[in-house]
């Protein structure tokens, strides 16, 4: 079996009877019998380290991995440079806890102020906090910081991923908040709709925008922002930090709240995590945001320091007045995030942005050939929807025979596909013939190498 | 000016205009220490005898402010909103919030009587 | 030391991407970013170096004792990293066809199995991330489970005045009204407050055991049962599991749901803060409002997911921090059933090995058996000599000990929280206690050394008035 427990039999003899103990029994007598377990747990014996790797192993086996990815939706394949692995394996990073000792944990405070640094710098926004723990969860946060007395019901666009509105509505059903879904159009925000619907509601809170949407579209998040702002609402954005290094920033479309997931920040796919979800604001909403915020102050002696700060707007001081009970952050994520932003500079990351997006629309027009048409019309980023002509398991079965994870199925029999900077032509070519050759359409024949 | 106080440290003003003003006394900034920010009600809101209108952090910790009155708020000190510092470098000059239509009171101290109130506390 | 931004030169960078083998295609005027994107502009042995700084200017358990009370900063063990790091767990999609993750499906199946045995429940969730995100998706059990049979009118949850913070700010987030109560004088729950406090309105009650100050509250089933008599459900907040497991189980003791912490009890790594995990066990009566979607079928004929009707939606996207979820695997078979009670038993035993022999100066809280974890009262200490359990802390940083937990819980005025755990060799806090014992000493001698502490750290005590009055929270460029 395997133990992490340093001290042998003999020294725990010596440090029972120290501390007045005759046996271990004798210290538990302090648990009732009645609620003691007195039978051993009904689980396997422990292993050595060679054994559970193996285990492990053999588990980690049964899963397929994909040579090439087309499938998005919330989770992004980009490329990781070696340096983001190198930096957080530091042991100092992996085991350290929340910096409440401020002055044995300047580096961590550091490294989460040069992060909200980067995310203020990409939203273009005032203040971010230390981290949420995906995307999902930040977007929820932000409606406790929109509602109040006079402002109750929080507003969110059908364009959003599925998954988001899903937490929101369960972290609504929590605080009793009414949370309306609005029609989209055309695979956009329906304006008219949202305009409508703010108009004959004096108790709009908010309203949550995702930019690129769902379906890989742009927004004209600018105007949306108007027709919210006209009706005294807070306009949120959900953006994807990858392309806020080449579109406008939240700030520059007028948000109030910019979250998002950082996943796409050097973070591996994973099945779905750890991943980090990131939250900036303006100064006038400071007060509002959840979570840590790190500041920077001096010593005693005026040298640089950073310190955990605006504590009072949290659950340890506040209690049940806080309005989130977010007491961590997800900072080694955070780490990962800025390591691959200092990694990438600015024009590495536009580089990678650009890349992923010329990817998806020559994947578009290849698979258009193909016979699976483009469902919108609409300007888009790294993702986008096709009809699909076939049954989608043949399709996506034909791929995975090659070693490809095709797109995501979804509503109405259609596919939401993904390009990142990982997929090269020669792969997209490949995935066209494929799907060319399952359609008959497009002249393209993929001969099976196997 | 003639200062009442409530038990848990608020004072009040009341002024010629049939208004008054309230704040907290130099007991309780030197107990709360630095406080760092102050949220504050709006104009328009009602308060309520002995009930919090307001709060106050510190670093490590937020207190609730009582009101001594029940009336409408008319203004708020927003002075304080950027310089919470004021309310201890001079506790009797930060008012938080003046009120009118003032229609109930709670039990108030003198001055005098509070001081005593406050000598009883130190021990 | 310099931020990141103010080392480099514009155009350093490194070389990570080939040229574009597809024609580019550019985005629309009215669409492209405007303002200035500063990013930092360093090679690659800049970011190696500043990072390495950083993390010198770091204390994590690798580097020494930790004995922050409440937190279980046990080691972590490296073959949980390496079991993490292995391809087919990290380069899987979330939205991957469910017959190309059975791998997965196991590891999450095998999991919710283990933390069932452990804490004596029926189901699991694996979709929290924390332990606050934990207590919220408990309390969303208790919710829906009340909802769901019209009972509307429980709007109430009972916590006891020692509780974390986050208890009552999980209650308020799930728009409940909380009713504190105060401990009994052993520090434990005062039955008569609680007689007093649950009612047709009580939804809930909110506890740890052992409670936030280290005791096994004796009176367990009586409390659950006071609890279910007045259709209230019990909570178990697992924040202190590493005391327990192996040794009784919530489920044995009448709760009806708990959250554990994967990243205390199990070994993750604490990230400086996260990502952890916070997963959420019930009993069977309550396991069709757990979030996301269950796994049914088995390894044989192959793991799939169905959701639940009355599932309270979700509270993360995807099926929670999976890699933390392998970590924990990893450690959860590595102990097995003999290490699992093996680890309880030698935190507690370190538990009470460094509280007797800090009590021969110190005060204790509670002066008697504790579990994992005790708690000092330095109120009498800093009456008489002025210095505080702050002071105390500051002056360990001096000896490279991170400090125990300050001010909580906040029932104890001057309270230092102590939580060795299992993991710690009895010289290590031998020589944490003679500190401790000497920075008493040092308190009657000389408390202006006390005050000035720390004297080593890279920095000494940070203006914290100052950074919350005029919060500067990013670097500006000029």
């Amino acid at each position: 079996m395997g133990s992490y427990v340093p001290n042998t039999l003999k020294e725990r003899e010596e440090m029972l009877k120290e501390a007045g103990y005759t046996s271990f029994e004798d210290m538990f007598s302090c648990i009732p019998d009645e609620v003691k377990l007195k039978r051993p747990l009904n689980l396997p014996s422990g292993l050595s380290e060679l054994e559970v790797a193996r285990k492990m192993e053999e588990l980690a086996d049964m899963n397929v991995v994909f040579k090439s990815i087309f499938r998005g939706a919330g989770s992004y394949d980009h490329f990781i440079p070696a340096i983001v692995n190198s930096v957080i394996s530091k042991e100092e990073f992996l085991t350290a806890y929340t910096p409440y000792q401020a002055e044995i944990s300047q580096g961590i405070l550091q490294s989460i102020f040069e992060f909200q640094t980067m995310i203020c710098e990409l939203t273009g926004m005032d203040v971010a906090n230390a981290s949420h723990y995906d995307g999902a969860t930040a977007a929820a946060e932000t409606i406790p910081m929109c509602v109040d007395r006079k402002h109750k019901t929080a507003y969110v666009s059908a364009t959003t991923h599925p998954w988001v509105i899903q937490v929101m509505k369960t972290y609504c059903f929590g605080s009793n908040t009414k949370l309306v879904v609005l029609p989209s159009k055309d695979g956009l925000t329906d304006a008219q709709a949202l305009k409508s619907a703010l108009e004959t509601d004096p108790e709009a809170a908010c309203f949550y925008l995702q930019q690129p949407n769902f379906f890989g579209n742009f927004e004209d998040a600018e105007a949306i922002g108007e027709i919210v702002h006209a009706a005294g609402a807070k306009f949120v954005m959900g953006v994807n930090p990858l392309a806020l290094s080449i579109i406008k920033s939240p700030r520059e479309c007028g948000a109030d709240i910019a979250v998002g997931d950082g996943q796409p920040l050097g973070m591996p796919i994973s099945y779905g995590g750890p991943y980090v979800g990131f939250m900036a604001t303006t100064t006038a909403m400071m007060r509002k945001l959840p979570g840590r915020i790190v500041g920077e102050t001096t010593d005693d002696q005026g040298r640089r320091a950073f310190v955990l700060t605006l504590q009072a707007r949290e659950q340890h001081i506040r209690r049940e007045k806080a309005s989130s009970n977010i007491c961590s952050n997800q900072d080694l994520c955070c780490l990962t995030a800025s390591v691959y932003m200092a990694a990438m500079g600015k024009e590495g990351m536009a580089e990678a942005a650009r890349q992923s997006m010329s990817k998806a629309h020559y994947l578009r027009e290849g698979l258009k050939k193909a016979g699976f048409y483009p469902v919108f019309h609409t300007e888009f980023f790294n993702e986008f929807v096709t009809t699909c002509p076939v049954d989608d398991k043949e399709l996506l079965d034909a791929l995975e025979a090659e070693g490809i994870l095709g797109g995501l199925p979804i509503a109405d029999g259609s596919i939401l596909w993904c390009a990142t900077e990982k997929n090269t032509k020669e792969d997209m070519d490949k995935l066209i013939a494929i799907a060319s050759s399952i359609t008959g359409k497009g002249g393209l024949s993929y001969e099976s190498n196997i | 000016m003639a200062l009442y106080f409530m038990k848990s440290h608020e004072w009040l003003n009341e002024l010629d205009d049939n208004t008054v003003t309230i704040g907290i006394s130099d007991y309780a900034q030197n107990e709360l220490g630095g406080l760092v920010f102050v949220n504050l009600p709006e104009p328009g809101d009602e308060v309520t005898v002995d009930e919090p209108f307001a709060d106050v952090e510190s670093v490590k910790a937020v207190s609730d402010i009582y009101s001594p009155v029940s009336g409408t708020v008319l203004e708020i000190n927003e002075e304080l909103l950027d310089a919470p510092e004021t309310i201890n470098d001079a506790p009797y000059d930060a008012w938080f919030i003046k009120v009118e239509n003032v229609t109930a009171h709670a039990d108030l101290m003198t001055e005098e009587e509070y001081n005593a109130y406050c000598e009883t506390l130190a021990e | 030391m310099n931020l990141i931004f103010e080392i480099g030169k514009e155009g350093r960078g490194l070389s990570l991407l080939p040229k574009c083998d597809v024609p580019v295609t550019d985005l629309p005027e009215n669409l492209k970013r405007q303002s200035e994107l500063h990013l930092p502009q360093v090679s690659e042995n800049e970011i190696s170096r500043h990072y390495t700084k950083l993390a010198q200017r770091t204390h994590g358990v690798n580097k020494g004792f930790y004995p922050l009370g409440s937190c279980t900063m046990k080691y972590n063990p490296k073959v949980n990293e390496e079991m993490a790091a292995l391809k087919g767990f990290r380069q899987v999609h979330p939205l991957q066809d469910e017959s190309t993750v059975q791998g997965s499906l196991e590891v999450i199946k095998m999991t919710e199995d283990i933390l069932s045995e452990i804490l004596g429940m029926d189901a699991f969730t694996l979709q929290p991330a924390a332990g606050a995100h934990g207590e919220f998706t408990g309390l969303l059990l208790i919710k829906s489970y009340h909802t769901d049979r019209g009972d509307t009118k429980r709007t109430k949850i009972i916590v006891p005045d020692s509780a974390h913070g986050t208890n009552p700010a999980s209650a308020a987030m799930c728009g409940y009204e909380v009713v504190s109560i105060p401990s009994a004088e052993d520090g434990c729950v005062d039955l008569d407050a609680l007689r007093d406090a649950v009612g047709e309105d009580t939804a809930g009650l909110m506890l740890t055991n052992p409670n936030t100050v280290g005791l096994f509250d004796k009176n367990i089933l009586e409390i659950t049962k006071i609890v279910h008599e007045a259709g209230g459900l019990c909570y178990y907040d697992g924040a202190n599991l590493n005391a327990v497991m192996g040794q009784a189980r919530p489920g044995d003791m009448g709760f009806d749901c708990v959250h554990v912490n994967l990243h205390k009890t199990f070994s993750t790594p604490h990230g400086g803060g996260g990502p952890g995990s916070g997963p959420v066990g019930c009993k069977a009566f309550l396991q069709d409002f757990l979030p996301g979607a269950r796994i049914k079928g088995n390894i044989e004929d192959g793991y799939y997911y169905e959701d639940s009707p009355k599932s309270m939606g979700s509270v993360k996207m995807f099926h929670g921090n999976f890699l933390v979820v392998v970590r924990a695997l990893t450690y959860m078979l590595t102990l097995g059933k003999e290490g699992i009670p093996e680890a309880s038993a030698n935190a507690v035993l370190n538990a009470n090995y460094m509280r007797v022999k800090l009590a021969k100066k110190y005060e204790m809280a509670y002066d008697t058996t504790c579990m994992h974890e005790f708690v000092m009262d330095l109120s009498e200490l800093k009456h008489r000599t002025g210095v505080s359990a702050l002071d105390v802390a500051k002056g360990l940083l001096d000896y490279g000990v991170h400090p125990p937990t300050m001010y909580f819980p906040l029932i104890v005025h001057e309270a230092l929280m102590v939580e060795p755990c299992e993991t710690e060799p009895r010289e290590v806090m031998d020589e944490a206690c003679d500190t401790l014992l000497e920075l008493y000493d040092l308190a009657e001698k000389d408390p202006e050394w006390l005050h000035a502490a720390p004297h080593n750290a890279v920095i000494g005590r940070p203006d914290e008035v100052g950074a919350a009055r005029k919060p500067v929270v990013k670097y500006t460029w000029e």
